[in-house]
């Protein structure tokens, strides 16, 4: 049965330490900090966090050789983010407009029976788009995947085999956070997700986020002017069901009640949890279960207990 | 409301030694609400504010208090203003400019420097201070020979911390380099920008100019001298993107004219511009009315509204609307957007200066090039 335990950030109110324990596991954690990036080796408080029992894949390292040592796959690499980057220059464009309507009807008085049936409509406009999207970029995964071969290249073959290695060994897998779309990119080049399905899984903050369906950037308060959340990649489905929202509360405009609502409604049926410190979801087999102050957004835009069911 | 100055002037028996301890005991300028005074004491016929507000009369006269050596003038500032100025003081019917010397807030430029009186609610924003937690980024000065001007040219390149050849990176390419580094502090904005992740890590290079006035207005050695020669040289020897999407090109004043007229000669070149206060003079009808140095600018600016092309994608534009140039920036956005540009316009309450473009770059470069700051979840 597979478990898997998302958790707020933790820099400030360590988690981890207590979930490891509830889990009863005493063996070694492997541990993903690629989304630090270069970063990635100074993980000397995470691992005492694990009990210094941690072993890091070293996912940014391995990656960084590969392409040192195999440069068309570099290139074939490079190739593919111009194509996503592309496509999401793309989708922003029409997200923007879609958003922009959307959000007006969020907030236009007038009849229920009127309004509500265009606000519904604009909103599985805006799910329609996002939808396209992911299988845009599925289908750019997918080419690569189908042109390049990976997983026949010899030095990203080795790499690939080590990290199942240690994986074999390991009990659980620990996912730190950080910058998301280099830790997505990091874990699917190097194939983490094919020896990390039968174990359980800690994650938090970026780390949550990849382990769900779609990674979804969000950020209501950057220097540029409030943005509109978008679909940034496909996740690794390990934990679905749910938007994992870490920092929840100082990147999302909370109390902005229509703006939350059409945050929520678009991303249904899936569950907006706030990940914010001290928040923590716990996934066994398919059943989420929520710790008192873990909050959800729910349809309205209100953020509610994640422990209470939704209606 | 009494004002400060007021409740002086009311003292009775108001000697040397009350203020003395006028001075002493308040900064200056005097900031009260929305108004403020300044004061300057010593013997002269007149005092004038000499500033460089568009829309104010350029010399205000100071009033004497009554039987004493102490001068003021108290005016009134919208909130969030900041603006620069000197004290003229005119003695034996002759005027010299000075600063003011209770103010220690100066501003530098290229002619000298200048006090600033930084009204209500105005605040050096924090992300263009010195951050020693900030990596630094790295300057490198070369020389770029024969030239399209003839002869060669300085180029400073910027690398931001963490330079990595094997990543690749946006390039900017800024006009007036070596006056955007002294007097708007560039280097550490971006330094404290990338750092804090809200701009995306670029490189910069920061070109210098030997006579801007006659290099900035639609000269095509210029164009041919960051197109054909800088911009190459760049993508050659530094890991840059090589796409329009991923270049801009920055300018400020005659800068912006500099930028504006570049990509248009090279249109698809530069997908982003940045320009800041743009000396984007035109004329409707008539004569040009700004003086000779702005003939070739009007020349341009009505050439381009008359056939714009498309000079570039994304425009980001500022100005002060303190400043002369308000009305043909804040007429350039709409005309630009009626051509399909993407643009973005802040105003901020300010004059043509290095300070105010300083303070707009944080919404520029995130806006432009915006940083990890959406993808970093920690």
């Amino acid at each position: 049965m597979r478990r898997v335990v998302v958790l707020g950030p933790q820099r400030h109110v360590i988690t981890v330490t207590e979930e490891l324990r509830l889990l009863g596991l005493s063996g070694r954690i492997a541990t993903i900090t690629a989304g630090w990036q270069e970063r990635e080796a100074e993980d000397d408080e995470l691992s005492a966090a694990l009990g210094n029992r941690a072993v890091n894949l070293r996912l940014h390292a391995r990656t960084d050789d590969v392409f040192a040592q195999d440069r068309q796959l570099f290139s074939a690499h490079r190739r593919r983010q111009d194509s996503l980057r592309q496509l999401q220059d793309i989708y922003r464009l029409r997200l923007d407009h879609l958003m922009a309507s959307a959000s007006m009807l969020m907030t236009r008085a007038g009849p229920p029976e009127i309004v509500e049936p265009e606000r519904a409509d604009t909103i599985e406009q805006l799910r329609a788009l996002d939808a396209h999207h992911l299988r845009r970029i599925r289908d750019v995964h997918d080419v690569f995947e189908q042109q390049e071969l990976p997983g026949e290249r010899r030095a990203l073959a080795q790499h690939r085999a080590e990290v199942q290695g240690i994986l074999a060994e390991c009990d659980a897998v620990a996912i730190a956070g950080g910058h998301v779309s280099t830790l997505i990119g990091r874990m699917r080049l190097l194939d983490v997700a094919s020896g990390m399905i039968d174990k359980p899984i800690l994650a938090w903050s970026a780390g949550a986020m990849v382990l769900t369906e779609r990674l979804i950037a969000f950020h209501d308060r950057p220097p540029e002017g409030a943005g509109n959340a978008e679909i940034l990649d496909v996740g690794l489905g390990l934990a679905p069901g749910i938007v994992a929202l870490p920092h929840a509360t100082s990147r999302l405009k909370l109390d902005d009640n229509a703006r939350m609502a059409l945050f929520s409604r678009r991303f249904a049926p899936a569950d907006c949890i706030c990940l914010d410190a001290g928040s923590r979801g716990r996934l066994t087999g398919r059943s989420w279960q929520f710790t008192d102050g873990t909050l959800r957004i729910d349809r309205d835009g209100h953020t509610v207990p994640a422990s209470v069911e939704a209606p | 409301m009494i004002l400060a100055i007021q409740q002086l002037e009311r003292q009775p028996g108001l000697d040397s030694r009350a203020i003395d301890a006028f001075i002493r005991h308040n900064r200056f300028p005097l900031i009260e609400g929305a108004h403020v005074t300044f004061v300057w004491r010593g013997h002269a016929d007149a005092v004038h504010l000499r500033h460089w507000v568009f829309g104010l009369a350029s010399a205000q006269p100071f009033h004497r208090l009554s039987h004493t050596d102490l001068w003021y003038l108290t005016i009134d500032l919208p909130r969030g203003s900041r603006f620069e100025y000197k004290f003229d003081v005119v003695r034996g019917g002759h005027g010299q400019w000075i600063r003011d010397p209770l103010n220690p807030n100066i501003a530098h430029d290229p002619f000298g420097a200048n006090s600033v009186c930084q009204g209500e609610g105005y605040e050096i924003p924090d992300w263009c201070q010195h951050d020693p937690d900030a990596r630094q980024g790295s300057m490198h000065e070369l020389i770029l020979n024969n030239t399209a001007f003839g002869g060669p040219r300085p180029l400073t390149v910027y690398l931001p911390a963490r330079y990595r050849e094997t990543r690749r990176y946006p390039l900017l390419i800024v006009h007036d380099g070596g006056d955007y580094l002294r007097f708007a502090r560039l280097k550490t904005v971006l330094d404290n920008l990338i750092h804090r992740l809200e701009v995306a890590p670029l490189i910069v290079a920061l070109t210098h100019p030997k006579n801007r006035m006659d290099e900035y207005p639609n000269d095509p050695h210029h164009a041919e001298y960051i197109v054909e020669q800088v911009l190459p040289f760049m993508e050659r020897n530094y890991p840059v993107f090589g796409t329009p999407a991923q270049r801009c090109l920055m300018g400020a004043s005659f800068g912006g004219v500099a930028s504006l007229s570049t990509a248009w000669r090279y249109p698809g070149v530069f997908g982003k511009l940045l320009l800041q206060s743009g000396s984007f003079a035109f004329t409707d009808i008539g004569e040009n009315k700004r003086g000779p140095a702005f003939d070739r600018v009007v020349e341009f600016v009505n050439a381009f509204r008359e056939n714009p092309g498309r000079p570039a994608e994304k425009v980001y534009m500022s100005c002060g609307t303190y400043e002369s140039l308000i009305y043909e920036n804040r007429s350039m956005v709409p005309f630009l957007q009626s051509h399909g540009l993407e643009v973005r316009y802040d105003e901020a309450r300010d004059g043509h200066n290095w300070e105010n473009w300083r303070d707009r770059q944080q919404s520029a470069l995130a806006w432009l090039f915006p940083g990890p700051l959406w993808f970093v979840y920690e």
